[in-house]
């Protein structure tokens, strides 16, 4: 299997999502059930693709779970993408340190 | 609007300031998936290349997984259109604020870094979407995108395994960042969330032999069928 035709896969269904709307749609969808199924997907999407994936992202299951566990709190209390993204990787960093 | 960089100076500025925060998350996230891409056996150089034309974190991820797997061509097209199926929704919102005489080559342009970042920045500026000021966010914020991949790779290889594994749960850090606020602030989401992360945690026990891209799919389009049919939206949500 060839990297570079996956990395062009890749790109041509990702450009295509982005692109083929903002040329095609003139006017404002009414299909209720498309509208929310759309509104839905993307958080629905992301959260199976965190957990459990983050807790085999680190050396101990642990770390990655109580990563997870503190960035969902600190984002429920307003942290950025940014902060949480960086408060993650401290924790495991930290947490490793001792346990590792 | 005249479309000539002359007029747009200004916005273009402006473009380029807002970029700067966005650039610098993208650039440590960007730098946790070069480490991942490099685990996926992709060069530094292939990494920079799929975050140029990507810039897709989520979409990225996914797809360097398949990678990782030799996967299918197919089964990577398709988790990838999963992964990155909110840019379509956000590229719906967006088509609804590009004014009519918008030159083709300018949609064509924005297009390209539809991200979550850039779209926000851009969708919450007054009137209609002045491309100028998004080119302006894309000038500084697609450099850190492409570069982070690739620093990621070269360093991913070098630096200790403590600090790799610590690096690797960026991207779940952000994608962490995206989903709480959204359902903090709509109970349906709370509860579709909640939902998806019981069933994908006992649908990844090996007792259902089915591959993390196919639970990925198949998870998502019922869950949110199932919100769909049963929490249908109000006409007038989420008409950004």
């Amino acid at each position: 299997m060839n990297k570079w035709i996956y990395i062009f896969i890749m790109f041509a269904v990702t450009y295509l999502i982005r692109v083929l709307p903002l040329i095609l749609i003139r006017k404002k969808l009414k299909n209720t059930f498309i509208r929310s199924f759309l509104y839905y997907v993307p958080y629905v999407t992301l959260s199976v693709m965190t957990f459990p994936a983050i807790l085999h992202a680190t050396m101990s299951q642990t770390s990655g779970l109580l990563s997870f566990i503190i960035g969902i709190i600190a984002a429920w209390y307003g942290a950025n993408l940014f902060k949480v993204a960086l408060l993650c990787c401290t924790l495991v960093f930290v947490i490793e340190y001792f346990i590792a | 609007m005249e479309y000539k960089f002359g007029k747009n100076k200004n916005i273009f500025f402006l473009g380029i300031r807002d970029g700067i925060p966005i650039a610098l998350g993208y650039f440590a996230v960007s730098f946790s998936l070069g480490i991942m891409a490099a685990k996926s056996g992709l060069s530094a150089f292939q990494g920079l290349v799929a975050s140029f034309l990507n810039n897709a974190s989520a979409g990225e991820y996914a797809g360097f997984s398949m990678i990782a797997i030799s996967s299918s061509y197919i089964e990577t097209a398709v988790i990838t259109l999963i992964a990155n199926a909110r840019y379509l929704l956000m590229s719906i919102a967006m088509s609804q604020r590009i004014k009519k005489g918008t030159p083709l080559h300018h949609i064509f342009i924005i297009a390209h870094m539809l991200t979550d970042e850039v779209f926000a920045v851009s969708i919450a500026r007054p009137g209609d979407i002045n491309p100028y000021y998004t080119f302006g966010v894309m000038l500084v914020a697609s450099p850190a995108w492409s570069f982070g991949t690739f620093f990621g790779a070269i360093a991913g290889n070098i630096l200790p395994m403590r600090l790799v594994s610590a690096f690797s749960v960026a991207l779940y850090g952000m994608f962490i960042a995206i989903i709480v606020p959204a359902a903090k602030a709509d109970k349906i989401i709370l509860s579709l969330v909640i939902i998806s992360f019981v069933l994908s945690y006992i649908f990844s026990f090996d007792f259902f032999h089915i591959s993390e891209g196919i639970k990925t799919i198949i998870l998502t389009v019922i869950i949110s069928a199932i919100g769909a049919i049963f929490f249908p939206l109000k006409n007038g949500d989420n008409d950004e």
